[in-house]
């Protein structure tokens, strides 16, 4: 079978056990919620500063409730020796991979989709900018995010406290990531700036990591 | 070889005491800031001295993915403890210059905010290394490391779009710098490396032995008979 065939046939094998027991998206959704609700009590959520800070906020619950899903991408294969299987199994291990994160960048979108309107309406958020670039951001973030992010859930299987060791590997080397996200948001949101810059950094960032997350993957995936 | 290390931390000694004295005694002042700039010439040495270190853990990194040799996972792991180390350094003795100075102890500009990204990024390798239960941890804290060097430069272009407020670099960025003042600071540097290579150096040595205990222990349980358990 080629890449492509495996690789599409695992991330059916992800959506349908996610469409079955919802459980990712589910956790993720009520993560976010609550963010949202918690964060209105820090400022007025009607002033018109909260435009100002409406970015870093949407990125903050997104980013936490993706770290909700990525945790359990490798976790639920462990059951039942499925990643020995993998291992053994003549599959390339890049397929693996790219199935997993775009099963999580699935996922994550999916969040987003159903989140947005909810931060619209609790927050009044109207963009100044041209609002079709939110989209872009979104795919190239979630991306960022996401390849990184299930490269890393692998490695913290390995460790003790697994749940939590995956925002600390994660977080730090996302971080020209996330200041690219939340400052393209803001631009757009308040339509001062142009968020061209942070798009080209964005990009850069999904290239670099996307190579680099393939090449070192077997490997990462065979140690044990 | 045994003997080279008191040698070399006698010398070490004597180096560090004289860049002492020249640093807080034979320095001219300097003219605006006053006594409180000779910290800069701790700061920057140990600038210098622990993004030296960060390039030998990544080039022992990247060795190590492709050889899998001990000896480039031991001087990854030392480097980087050092590294942190020396990093550390830079981020307290910054923001005590950066005071009196500049009257704020932090400002969010780009040197200020990549260094502690960069110390960010090896505390979150070294505790890869503590927590991790795989017998392969040299690989992925390697592989990690890779992934860190690749987000340096990204983290120093994204964080370039807000304006730095730092000095330019005095060596090679059109700064002026007094030629004594120069003098020191590279004397101080070289007397830095030199401890930091000292530490590194006794560091391998508890790596390499306690490498050695723990494959000596683990076959003299294997060899053992089961009846005398």
């Amino acid at each position: 079978m080629s890449l492509a065939a495996i690789t599409r046939a695992t991330l059916a094998k992800d959506l349908r056990l996610e469409w079955r027991s919802k459980d990712a998206i589910n956790s993720m959704l009520f993560f976010a919620l609550l963010v949202v609700v918690v964060f209105s009590f820090s400022f007025d959520p009607n002033a018109e500063e909260s435009r100002q800070i409406a970015g870093g906020l949407v990125w903050v619950a997104f980013l936490f409730a993706a770290v909700v899903a990525l945790n359990q991408t490798w976790a639920r294969e462990l059951r039942n020796q499925v990643l020995d299987a993998f291992r053994v199994a003549p599959a390339p291990a890049n397929s693996l991979f790219l199935a997993k994160a775009l099963g999580n960048f699935v996922f994550v979108c999916v969040l987003e989709a159903l989140m947005t309107p909810l931060f619209v309406v609790f927050y009044k958020l109207r963009a100044l900018g041209p609002a079709w670039q939110l989209i872009p951001v979104a795919v190239l973030g979630t991306w960022a995010l996401v390849v990184n992010g299930t490269f890393f859930a692998a490695m913290s299987i390995r460790t003790r406290r697994r749940e939590i060791m995956l925002p600390l590997l994660l977080f730090p080397i996302s971080i020209p990531a996330i200041l690219a996200m939340v400052n393209a948001t803001t631009a757009i949101l308040t339509g001062e700036l142009s968020a061209w810059f942070w798009f080209v950094l964005l990009a850069t960032y999904d290239v670099v990591f996307t190579i680099a997350c393939l090449l070192l993957f077997e490997t990462v995936l065979h140690a044990e | 070889m045994k003997r080279a290390f008191p040698i070399f931390a006698v010398l070490t000694a004597l180096l560090l005491s004289y860049a002492l004295y020249e640093a807080l005694v034979a320095a001219p002042t300097e003219k605006t800031m006053g006594d409180v700039q000779r910290i800069f010439y701790y700061h920057v040495p140990s600038a210098w001295t622990a993004f030296l270190l960060f390039l030998i853990n990544f080039v022992a990194s990247v060795v190590y993915l492709i050889r899998r040799s001990h000896t480039a996972d031991i001087v990854a792991v030392v480097t980087a403890e050092v590294g942190v180390v020396f990093c550390t350094v830079v981020l307290v003795t910054g923001p005590l210059w950066a005071r009196p100075v500049w009257g704020i102890w932090w400002t969010w500009d780009v040197r200020l905010t990549s260094t502690l990204v960069l110390w960010l990024i090896y505390v979150s390798y070294l505790m890869l290394r503590r927590f991790s239960t795989s017998s392969q941890t040299p690989l992925l804290a390697a592989a990690l490391a890779v992934f860190g060097a690749l987000d340096v430069p990204l983290v120093y272009f994204s964080i370039w779009i807000f304006r730095s407020q730092h000095p330019q670099p005095v060596i090679g960025g059109g700064g002026s710098i007094d030629p004594r003042m120069l003098h020191i600071l590279l004397l101080n540097w070289v007397a830095f490396l030199c401890f930091a290579a000292l530490i590194c150096w006794s560091r391998y040595r508890l790596e390499r032995l306690r490498r050695e205990v723990e494959e000596t222990q683990a076959l003299e349980s294997l060899l053992e008979p089961r009846s005398l358990r």
